[in-house]
């Protein structure tokens, strides 16, 4: 059967894993032509990282590298809860990220709450 | 006398070398083609009448980051700054060197030119977390300020602590809407400019003085 394998990975199987095993567990997913759902998105220190060693295992005629989309971070909100996360400093987490194969993915619409992907097979 | 006299310029030149502040290393980053290296240029002949590196249509022109030392660059208003001015490779997630020939380049070329700006890159972000102290993130005003690359590169440096200073670019293109950046990056000062044609410099000179400093 022909297709496509899209991983929806958990946010309990990511705060299990350290920065390098998630990059790791990505690219070696995507690599293989794989759609990477992360249920929750990755740090900016850890994006850092992904673009870094994206960069490195790109070759011609190969791994062209990543097309990756995110939901904006969610504001502090509203009410207690974010009035201390505001006055703590503490930054909104990012979210629901899809992460593919950037010559099989093509994002076509991102909006605060819907993200519209098309996917080609190899 | 001739003594104390020594002594008082060696411990005045010693003073001077341990509290000497280090000039800032500023970095201009942004995705490929937005003019890094135009207002990278423009920045070092004006300010000392020499020139950065050469720019091109074609993405990824600059592909090592360069740093020019010791620039001096004074606002409107009298304020001013020492910094260190690191142009760098354009920041993506993909390269592909089909891409390249596109423009017209030869496979060998294009193959050659798409593995140097994946090291490029990678060395952008290697310096953005190592060696930088405060960042100009340029972005064309006549493009989507909204994709994930610039989303993402905004987040890594406002989770380092690092001041920055958004440039929209491009101004003097019909199509310019720097408004749609400002409302991207409320967060963060947005100078309008045309690297190219040195419109509204002025300001971001004056920005860089006051924020920098």
């Amino acid at each position: 059967m022909q297709g496509i394998q899209i991983d929806l990975i958990s946010e309990e199987r990511l705060s299990s894993l350290t920065s390098m095993e998630k990059i790791r567990l990505i690219l070696d997913d995507v690599k293989q032509g794989n759609i990477v759902v992360l249920e929750k998105g990755l740090a900016p220190e850890e994006a850092s990282r992904l673009i870094e060693v994206t960069m490195m295992e790109i070759s011609p005629d190969g791994f062209s590298g990543i097309e990756m989309e995110t939901y904006p971070a969610k504001e502090g909100g509203a009410g207690l809860a974010g009035l201390l996360s505001r006055i703590s400093g503490k930054r909104p987490g990012s979210r629901l990220t899809v992460i593919g194969p950037a010559n099989q993915i093509r994002m076509l619409r991102k909006d605060k709450d819907l993200i519209s992907a098309w996917v080609s097979s190899r | 006398m001739s003594f104390l006299i020594k002594t008082k310029k060696k411990l005045s030149r010693f003073l001077k070398v341990f509290f000497r502040k280090r000039r800032a290393r500023i970095g201009i980053y942004g995705p490929p083609n937005a003019g890094k290296t135009t207002l990278a240029n423009r920045i070092v002949r004006d300010w000392t009448g020499d020139a950065m590196g050469p720019v091109s249509e074609i993405p990824h022109e600059t592909r090592r980051a360069r740093r020019k030392e010791n620039i001096t660059i004074t606002g409107m208003n009298g304020n001013s700054v020492d910094i260190d001015i690191v142009d760098t490779p354009g920041v993506t997630t993909k390269i592909d060197y089909k891409e390249f020939m596109e423009y017209g380049l030869e496979k060998d070329e294009a193959v050659k030119r798409a593995r140097e700006a994946t090291e490029g890159v990678a060395e952008a972000m290697h310096w953005l977390r190592e060696d930088i102290d405060g960042v100009i993130y340029m972005l064309d005003s006549t493009l989507d300020p909204f994709l994930q690359v610039n989303i993402m590169m905004v987040g890594i440096i406002e989770s380092r602590k690092l001041p920055v200073i958004i440039v929209a670019n491009k101004i003097d293109l019909p199509d310019a809407s720097p408004g749609r950046i400002k409302s991207a990056f409320p967060q963060h000062p947005v100078v309008p400019i045309s690297s190219l044609e040195g419109s509204n410099v002025e300001q971001l000179y004056e920005q860089m003085a006051d924020y920098f400093g």
